[in-house]
């Protein structure tokens, strides 16, 4: 079942990963039990940085400092915006109201898990040839980007565009 | 052979249960939705793993995540401004008081 984890430990880009991982672990369990939401968006937030760190360890740069412009930067912020505008007890307040929920909602939550775990450590996945991404990882998927999917790129450019008028839209004050 | 997939998709199925149990039971609007984007993270992790460490890797995976980001960012925005107006309607940004289709 861990066969591989011998061989795992034993290189320094998986001790990287293994720091990684339980930073981003530690900060989505921290998200889940912290109790005040501004603690919780910085615990989220580092979850994201862990995530961008494991896009390096996969060689992708580019989606690297996207996931650190886009999530760590605007999304937090973002978040942070939504509870300053929106005024809170600021505790999410002790003990369930609804305890059946919530033992339905871990039950759910640990099933999905086993259920994929069982799954992944099932599979065999053969790792074929090594990705060749060239010397510059941005400039390939630029190439990509405009040559073989570039209807997708200016669909969700007009989609991105429409969100965000429709954003300003419900949120502006109804009197003026 | 250097690296395995495994410990990716292991870790990414931790966010997304992890992300599933946080959307399903916090009352707070803002940190459900700070909970769906943990599973698209948890996503985008699959897809850039499959990107490299995959049966036929190429940058496709990349791609892909770059436009799931981009519609996280858009979920991300339209979802803030709906829980604003919701505040500014009813007074409240607690998920389990919006219940008037149940009645």
């Amino acid at each position: 079942m861990f066969s591989g984890l011998g061989d795992f430990l034993s290189s320094g880009t998986s001790w990287a990963f293994f720091i990684f991982a339980l930073l981003a672990i530690g900060g989505a369990i921290f998200m889940i039990s912290f109790t005040k939401v501004v603690h919780m968006v910085i615990a989220v937030a580092l979850t994201f940085i862990s995530l961008a760190g494991l896009y390096v360890i996969l060689e992708a740069e580019f989606v690297a400092f996207v996931q650190v412009l886009i999530y760590a930067g605007a999304i937090s912020i973002l978040m942070i915006f939504g509870i300053m505008m929106t005024k809170h007890r600021q505790e999410e307040e002790e003990g369930p109201k609804r305890p059946w929920h919530e033992g339905l909602a871990i039950l759910g939550a640990v099933g999905l898990f086993g259920v994929l775990f069982y799954a992944i450590q099932k599979s065999t996945f053969v790792s074929s040839e090594n990705l060749d991404v060239g010397k510059d990882n941005t400039l390939e998927i630029g190439k990509l980007l405009y040559n073989v999917h570039v209807i997708p790129f200016e669909i969700m450019s007009v989609l991105l565009t429409v969100a965000f008028i429709g954003a300003i839209v419900v949120a502006k004050r109804e009197e003026d | 052979m250097g690296t395995i997939i495994t410990p990716y998709l292991t870790l990414a199925a931790i966010l997304f249960c992890i992300g599933l149990y946080g959307a399903l039971t916090k009352k707070n609007g803002v940190i459900v939705l700070l909970s769906i984007e943990l599973m698209l993270n948890a996503v985008n992790l699959n897809l850039i793993a499959f990107s490299k460490l995959g049966d036929h890797p190429a940058l496709t995976g990349q791609i892909f995540s770059l436009f799931n980001i981009t519609i996280a960012a858009a979920e991300a925005a339209v979802g803030i401004a709906i829980l604003i107006a919701i505040y500014r309607n009813r007074g409240t940004a607690d998920v389990t008081d919006l219940d008037s289709m149940k009645r």
